[in-house]
């Protein structure tokens, strides 16, 4: 059991507004940690810290610290080094300007591989892996807004494979998208799985409780329980909000 | 199945639509009216003067007679210098501003000094240009001191239509991009730039415009009423087809009313020759806008 991510007296505020408060959190290599709790609790805050996006907000103050692989992250000058390393997909689909192609082959582009058979090579694997390829790969030079929205979802997941990230951030993946191509998705991150740590934030309880292994719960910036998904989902919950949230009756 | 009818109240509905239709339409005809007027009085009156004599040839007979062809080679240096010092500066310090800057005291002093740029009228540049460039820096009064002038004058145009293109990129595409490890010069490079070179365009377009139809700038820096030799370095004076379309129609006695017509519709082809070229690109990427 080899803690990848630690997070350390994670504290965060925005505009002076505390949004997170002395976070204490681990997540277990090859894991998928489910992160659940009612909206503006400070989940998607929590990924924006993980990847270190906090940096582009003026406005958010950070304190604490979150080690990857037992390494700081915050001490970290450059950044970007930290966000190759950890994919994020964003709630809602972001298909960047350009070709298809050029979509998938941005990261490792910007990352120095310039060989055109390897940037092939990892495209034609992200864009399988997302479960895209069959209904593009007749069209890759296409412009990528054209894509319907599941497809630019599935898209951005292809993107954020495209860097070999360690780590893979989902924050409310699928509610751009309809059940089946979830369901796929969801496969696709059960496979995922073998490779990399996965954290997913989501609104949907069913979704945490078929994918994860273990549930965190967060509520209004606090960290209340976090536990394996069976117990937390079975009402073996160390706090009542828990249950209460789980059982739908606030949130 | 009862069939739709047409109510009392959407009747009228109806006649205030048509209304409101023809009265825009009535105020876009207006606008249209002085632009096809100009042009039309331009031609008619300038045109028989236009032959290669009158693009080539220098002025002649005390500016009665002969051609405007070191106006035209004037104006071209004008336009084109001070481009070369706008552009690079105000699309650079757009950037600055727009993607690095953070909002402190500084920057909104920057951005009043931008907004109050722009409304300094173009006699106090001449005079500012004056004293910076043509006695402070020694430079003289010359193309360099004029187009610097000019740029000056320019600056807050550029910056001002930078901005609002680089504003019109959506911030997702660049969170999409940080996000996959790109750092904020290479988002910008790949991403942002590419997609608000039509607004960057739009604004050295205008630019252009400008230096070439400006008069009061450049008339203490650098252009001279009457020269008979063309500028051979930036360091010499120049004619301007603004300021030599100024100094026929009212300084000089028996210019024939052809010629000075026929410089005003050099002057506006000149423009539209220059911005034909940003315009070819600009409209090549809006025609490969993305999104």
């Amino acid at each position: 059991m080899k803690e990848k991510i630690k997070i350390q007296n994670l504290t965060a505020s925005y505009n002076g507004k505390s949004i997170l408060r002395n976070i204490n959190l681990s997540v277990i290599q090859n894991e998928i940690l489910a992160v659940i709790g009612p909206a503006n609790s400070g989940k998607t805050s929590l990924l924006r810290c993980i990847n270190r996006m906090c940096d582009f907000i003026p406005e958010m103050d950070v304190e604490g610290d979150i080690l990857l692989d037992g390494v700081s992250t915050f001490a970290k000058r450059d950044s970007t080094v930290i966000r190759r390393r950890i994919g994020m997909v964003s709630p809602l689909p972001v298909g960047l300007p350009m070709s298809i192609r050029d979509n998938v082959t941005f990261a490792p582009k910007v990352a120095g591989c310039k060989d055109p058979v390897i940037l092939e090579e990892i495209m034609e694997d992200c864009l399988k892996k997302s479960a895209l390829w069959d209904e593009v790969k007749d069209r890759l030079d296409m412009i990528a807004t054209k894509l319907s929205g599941g497809q630019q979802q599935r898209l951005t997941i292809a993107r954020a494979l495209s860097h070999f990230p360690e780590v893979l951030c989902l924050d409310e993946f699928s509610i751009a998208i309809d059940p089946v191509t979830t369901m796929r998705i969801e496969e696709i991150l059960k496979e995922l799985k073998k490779e990399m740590t996965i954290i997913l934030v989501t609104n949907l309880n069913f979704q945490a409780r078929r994918l994860s292994d273990r549930t965190a719960m967060i509520f209004e910036g606090d960290l209340l329980e976090v536990g394996a998904t069976k117990d937390v989902f079975s009402g073996n919950t160390q706090q009542q909000k828990t249950k209460d949230y789980i059982e739908g009756l606030f949130g | 199945m009862s069939s739709f009818k047409s109510t009392e109240l959407l009747k009228s509905k109806v006649s205030k639509q048509k209304w409101v239709e023809s009265i825009l339409l009535v105020t876009t005809f207006a606008l249209f009216i002085p632009v096809a007027a100009i042009f039309l009085i331009l031609l008619i009156k300038g045109y028989p003067a236009i032959n290669l004599n009158f693009i080539f040839a220098g002025p002649s007979n005390g500016m009665t007679e002969g051609g405007i062809f070191p106006a035209i080679v004037g104006t071209f240096w004008l336009i084109f210098l001070s481009l070369f010092f706008t552009c690079p500066l105000g699309i650079l310090a757009a950037l600055y501003l727009n993607e690095y800057a953070r909002d402190n005291t500084f920057t909104r002093i920057i951005n009043l000094a931008i907004i109050n740029l722009a409304g300094v009228p173009s006699i106090v540049y001449s005079l500012f240009g004056l004293g910076a460039f043509v006695l402070f820096l020694k430079m003289g009064t010359s193309i360099l001191s004029a187009s610097l002038t000019l740029s000056v004058m320019n600056l807050p145009v550029i910056i001002t239509s930078t901005r609002e293109s680089l504003l019109a990129v959506p911030k997702s595409f660049r969170e999409a991009c940080w996000n996959v490890g790109a750092s904020k010069w290479q988002t910008l490079w790949y991403v942002v730039l590419p997609n608000s070179l039509p607004g960057i365009l739009t604004g050295v377009i205008f630019s252009v415009s400008r230096a070439a139809g400006e008069t009061a700038a450049i008339l203490f820096t650098g252009v001279a009423f009457y020269l008979p030799f063309l500028p051979e370095s930036i360091f010499d004076q120049c004619m301007a087809l603004s300021m030599h379309l100024y100094t026929i129609s009212t300084q000089v006695v028996g210019v024939p009313e052809s010629y000075t017509f026929g410089t005003a519709l050099v002057l506006i082809g000149l423009v539209l020759i220059v911005n034909t070229l940003s315009i070819v690109v600009r409209s090549y990427y809006r025609s490969h806008r993305k999104w």
